[in-house]
């Protein structure tokens, strides 16, 4: 009984998270285009299916992933190696980056362009070339990224000198960067963090910052996702001007 | 039946998306931690939840959302629609031309932003933490405020032409800026905030938006013009975000302010 009441709350939390984009979308279809739905018994589905999936995933959210990011934070803190605490944030950040769809769509486009603008030989094989090139160079960004986070969190540094720094960086590397992969550079800094990573992420995080001495999980703990999104656009702007 | 298969292939790749994840937890969990996480029962449970949940709400998006949504930008960026709601005789469509088309920009990424799952995370994560002076729909609704205004403005920046950069190093200022008088607790949070906005519901969408509007409006070229618009919604909310936190602190001081003046007695 407990179970399905719960398991009612979370299904009307999920309806409430959609409305607004149902409302938008309404109001632009039937107001601003007049137009009706193409195909509404297929629309009304797949809305169905957002509304289960996501009230699903706020469960898992609160028993796997957040538990598992905790549980691994307060073992290494219990541990005490830095080496491989900070290991094990640079291939946490390096598998769920190379792995990304997003970030494979990304890296096709860009391939594409590069191909256009003349700098690589537009054919199947040099472009895949660039795209393969361009996922590793990312992958190796948020690994960086998230060891780095790792240790300022452990130092108790405070965050916005380091992402001043970035901003710093990002700011030259724009202007020596070719222009057509500034676009593309600045993107891909936002479609490395995907919905899996980031609680993951933000509960290791918030788990080191509790179970180290004198951090404070509000000020040190979060900041991990920041660095993942600032340092993929100093690396791909550089792979721009090396390739 | 199309439906599952769809789903069948949608879960697929899910899982080797985060298959990798898995790899490097319990790699790390038996060679180097050499401990088993604790309830691993339920919490494998959990992570079954994740996937099923992810694979639910990707596919019900690209039936339900993603062809309405992308045909709704396509559409509105049509000259041919602009033309017929601002009732300009000539040829060529001035920056004002295209109210509807921002609208819509800050409309959908209000509302893309309330429903992002990773969002959902961090704000349930900094109630938590916060002991309840985050709210989750505050937090929430910060972001997607900085979301809407960002995205509104990265149209505007696709439909005058203007240099990607200058709006994004001129955000940067204001960043760091609003860094030297924010409210200590917040900054990180407020950074993290501008990357977790733009995940599996925006990208899709405001994408379509940017490439429709950089192929209809002559002299954009849509691999050049058509991205940005992603960046613009990272960079906003950091400064939404932290202003949430000036707004509730200055309301803090003036209640209490208040309370003292209403009450000369409670003054210790």
């Amino acid at each position: 009984m407990n179970q399905l009441r719960s398991l009612f709350g979370t299904l009307t939390s999920s309806i409430r998270d959609l409305l607004p984009i149902v409302l938008v979308v309404a109001f632009f279809q039937l107001v601003v285009i007049q137009q009706p739905f193409p195909d509404l018994a297929r629309v009304l589905t797949g809305l169905l299916l957002v509304v289960l999936g996501l009230a699903f995933f706020v469960r898992g959210l609160e028993q796997g992933l957040f538990p598992i990011g905790e549980s691994i934070a307060y073992a290494f803190a219990r541990k005490g190696n830095l080496f491989w605490l900070l290991l094990f944030a640079f291939a946490l950040g390096f598998a769920t980056t190379i792995a990304e769809p997003a970030l494979t769509a990304v890296a096709g486009e860009a391939a594409r362009i590069a191909a256009d603008g003349g700098h690589i030989a537009d054919d199947d094989k040099s472009r895949a070339g660039y795209a393969l090139g361009l996922r590793i160079t990312v992958a190796l960004s948020v690994g960086v990224a998230i060891l780095t986070g790792v240790y300022r969190i452990v130092r108790g540094w405070p965050i916005q000198y380091l992402i001043i720094a970035g901003y710093i960086g990002v700011v030259i590397m724009t202007v020596f960067a070719p222009p057509e992969i500034i676009g593309i550079a600045y993107d891909s800094g936002a479609v490395t963090t995907s919905t899996v990573t980031v609680p993951l992420v933000t509960a290791l995080g918030v788990g080191l910052a509790e179970s180290i001495k004198g951090r404070n999980p509000m000020v040190d703990g979060f900041g991990l996702i920041a660095f993942a999104s600032l340092t993929p656009m100093i690396f791909v702007m550089g792979y721009g001007m090396i390739i | 039946m199309e439906l599952v298969m769809h789903m069948l292939s949608t879960g697929l790749s899910t899982i080797t998306d985060v298959l990798p994840i898995v790899g490097v937890i319990f790699g790390f969990q038996l060679l180097v931690l050499r401990q088993m996480i604790p309830n691993m029962k339920s919490v494998m449970i959990g992570f079954a939840y994740v996937l099923v949940g992810l694979t639910l709400f990707l596919v019900g998006l690209e039936e339900a959302l993603f062809p309405v949504g992308k045909l709704m930008a396509q559409q509105l960026t049509d000259p041919v629609f602009i033309l017929g709601t601002v009732h300009v005789i000539g040829e060529t469509l001035n920056w004002n031309d295209y109210g509807w088309v921002y609208l819509f920009a800050a409309a959908i990424g209000f509302s893309t932003t309330i429903a992002e799952p990773a969002l959902i995370a961090v704000a349930i994560k900094a109630n938590q933490i916060s002991a309840g002076a985050i709210s989750v729909w505050g937090l929430r609704i910060a972001v997607a405020i900085g979301a809407a205004v960002g995205i509104a403005l990265g149209t505007f920046r696709i439909v005058t032409g203007m240099p990607l950069h200058y709006f994004i190093i001129g955000g940067y200022i204001i960043v760091v800026l609003q860094t030297a008088f924010a409210p200590r607790m917040i900054i990180a949070l407020a950074y993290d905030s501008g990357g977790v906005t733009t995940s599996t519901v925006t990208v899709p969408l405001v994408t379509a938006l940017g490439l429709g509007l950089a192929s209809t409006i002559p002299g954009r070229s849509a691999l050049l013009d058509g991205f940005g618009l992603i960046a613009f919604a990272c960079l906003f909310p950091i400064m939404s975000v932290i202003a949430y936190a000036q707004i509730g602190e200055w309301w803090t001081k003036r209640q209490s302010r208040k309370q003292m003046e209403d009450d000369p007695d409670a003054r210790d």
